[in-house]
């Protein structure tokens, strides 16, 4: 199989023997082992950044129905705009990934894990499935895993079928419902009420894969990197205008300007930190630490080059969320619309200031009021590309709008 | 739409619902299949799907309005999907889609009289360190120029040729090994 290699820097996961973590997670008990996970302060990959000891507590904690079972369910639906860590992981690590899925499992009580796989990645679909089978063989999946008796997990892949918002979690498990892909009123939460509205951790591949090196190397040298909220390294996924565009592995805390040093992008305008929904960070600002309390990120990092239009930018991620907003909530309905419009009176140079603050006031709105992190997130980039480059948005003419593309 | 064709569509639907059950969240995956195999979801395939598992064919629709792979109207054998995130667009995503439109004599969301063709744009497709980057069907091919349009192109041509008759899983198999450089095998 030939393989776009993406990694810039050698990652931990390098080091990590498969096998390993799974040994000992299954030599606790199923309180130690979440107990390990939480002394290493990990957070979420995905970007939201949430306990993933608290989330497989809670999972623990809950009662199943009659007849069911708990469900473990790696989030592989890597959307964002800017992100493709995840293909990474599941070209380059995929037993580690599995690996984590299965310690989950352990950690929860779960019988059944479910890979959903976004459609565009359905190239990365025979590998995954061999490496399946070649678990079920070596008894790291299926029934009584390591000779546990009681521990059977078995882990099935189901593809997306290309939709943004599957990727986060509730609208992901109403597509493995067989719905539309639209995101549920929480609470209840899934580690409750998930699939088959039984209790279901829904974790990102990056954090599963995470769980798996915590145990295969002690929460320490985990919680040892990184900053005091923000532990352990982190995958980004680089592009843009920068020499060495791909996936660099860092400790969480490291400044923008650190990373753009690393990718060879220091004369960068912008960068765009967290994808189309993440927020643009203008050149005075990149001191600012990439970390839970700073400027959170799944990981997407995209450069901005001295002479890119940032107008076109946020035009072109406008385009991207009316489309992919599932309709269902009318602030993120009608306020992509609504701000995509500016956008478009702003490039044609046709957008009073007064007009452009009462955008700015549906953005908020739009934050405040959606029902998902889709369109609570989506007018950041809008918001954060007018705040700090406005003479480059307002007074345009067409001319120059045509000629800065 | 013929009788022994709706007979022969009936008959996949059942398979296909021995195979994944007869329970609502199979209805994704058996829908994933029609339109694998017959490169779309037909009104009466919804109907069918429907009646299998206990639905309303207006549920089934609603499914099938919803996600950008799935759709009622016939695609091509060859989906061509372009990525239009911002990355790919840095690396000059507009004169690859200019050139695409000029090989295929179709624009975007349009399909080519013959079937042989759709060209769509996508959403990220996560290749942003490699664009501009596209998927024919589950192809990838990174670091496309306008050159290297024609040779993708053609490359479908020559398979579509030799095996039109074939389902589409079986014409994936016999697409023969990417030349063109930057591409991936999967």
């Amino acid at each position: 199989m030939t393989v776009i290699d993406s990694r810039r820097t050698p990652l931990t996961f390098d080091s990590i023997v498969p096998g390993t973590g799974l040994a000992v997670a299954l030599k606790l008990s199923r309180a130690d082992l979440i107990a390990t996970v939480a002394a290493s302060n990990l957070r979420g990959r995905g970007g939201a950044g949430f306990p993933t000891a608290t989330k497989w507590n809670l999972a623990a904690a809950a009662k199943v129905a009659e007849g069911e079972c708990k469900f473990v369910v790696c989030n592989a639906d890597e959307g964002e705009p800017g992100t493709f860590k995840d293909r990474v992981l599941l070209t380059e690590y995929a037993p580690l990934v599995f690996e984590g899925m299965t310690i989950a499992a352990r950690a929860v009580g779960a019988k059944r894990g479910i890979l959903y796989l976004r459609g565009e990645y359905v190239y990365l679909r025979p590998a995954l499935d061999a490496e399946l089978a070649r678990r079920r063989k070596d008894g790291v999946l299926g029934a009584a895993i390591g000779g546990v008796a009681g521990f059977d997990f078995d882990v099935e892949i189901r593809m997306g079928a290309g939709a943004y918002v599957c990727g986060e979690e509730t609208a992901l498990i109403e597509s493995l419902e067989g719905q539309r892909g639209e995101p549920r009123n929480r609470p209840p939460f899934p580690v409750d009420t998930g699939f088959r509205n039984q209790p279901t951790v829904v974790n990102n591949v990056e954090t599963l894969a995470a769980v798996t090196a915590i145990l295969a190397k002690g929460p320490e040298f985990f919680r040892k990197l990184g900053s005091e909220r923000s532990a352990g390294f982190k995958l980004f996924s680089v592009s843009g205008d920068c020499d060495a565009p791909g996936v660099y592995e860092f400790p969480l805390g490291l400044t923008l300007r650190e990373l753009l040093e690393q990718a060879g992008g220091t004369d960068a305008k912008a960068v765009q930190v967290g994808g189309a929904s993440g927020v643009c960070v203008p050149a005075a600002q990149f001191g600012r630490r990439i970390a839970f309390e700073d400027v959170a990120t799944g990981g997407s990092i995209i450069v901005f080059g001295p002479h890119r239009d940032m107008l076109a930018v946020a035009k072109n991620f406008m385009e991207f969320f009316c489309e992919e907003s599932c309709g269902q909530c009318t602030p993120c309905r009608e306020g992509n619309a609504k701000l995509l419009e500016g956008i478009r009176m702003l490039e044609r140079g046709e957008c009073s200031t007064a007009y452009l603050r009462e955008l700015r006031l549906l953005g908020e709105t739009m934050q405040l009021a959606s029902k998902c992190g889709l369109g609570q997130s989506s007018p950041n980039a809008f918001l954060s590309i007018v705040e700090h480059f406005p003479d480059e948005v307002l007074g345009r003419s067409l001319a120059a709008a045509g000629g800065t593309r | 739409m013929l009788v022994g064709s709706q007979q022969k569509l009936q008959d996949d639907i059942r398979a296909l619902v021995q195979r994944h059950g007869r329970t609502r969240d199979a209805l994704l995956p058996i829908l994933q299949d029609l339109q694998a195999k017959h490169a779309c979801v037909p009104d009466f395939a919804m109907q069918v799907v429907a009646d299998e598992l206990g639905l309303h064919p207006a549920e089934v629709y609603g499914v099938v309005s919803f996600y950008a792979f799935l759709g009622h109207e016939p695609r091509g054998r060859f989906v061509v999907r372009l990525c239009r995130t911002v990355s790919c667009e840095l690396a000059r995503t507009a004169p690859v889609a200019r050139q695409l439109e000029n090989e295929l004599g179709i624009a975007f969301g349009e399909t080519t009289r013959d079937g042989r063709f759709s060209l769509e744009w996508a959403a990220c497709l996560g290749l942003c360190d490699q664009g501009p980057a596209l998927l024919v069907n589950d192809r990838v091919y990174t670091k496309v120029t306008p050159e290297r349009v024609h040779a993708i192109v053609e490359d479908c041509r020559r398979v579509f040729g030799a095996h039109a008759a074939q389902t589409e899983p079986a014409a994936h198999a016999a697409q023969p090994a990417l030349a063109a450089e930057g591409g991936v095998t999967p």
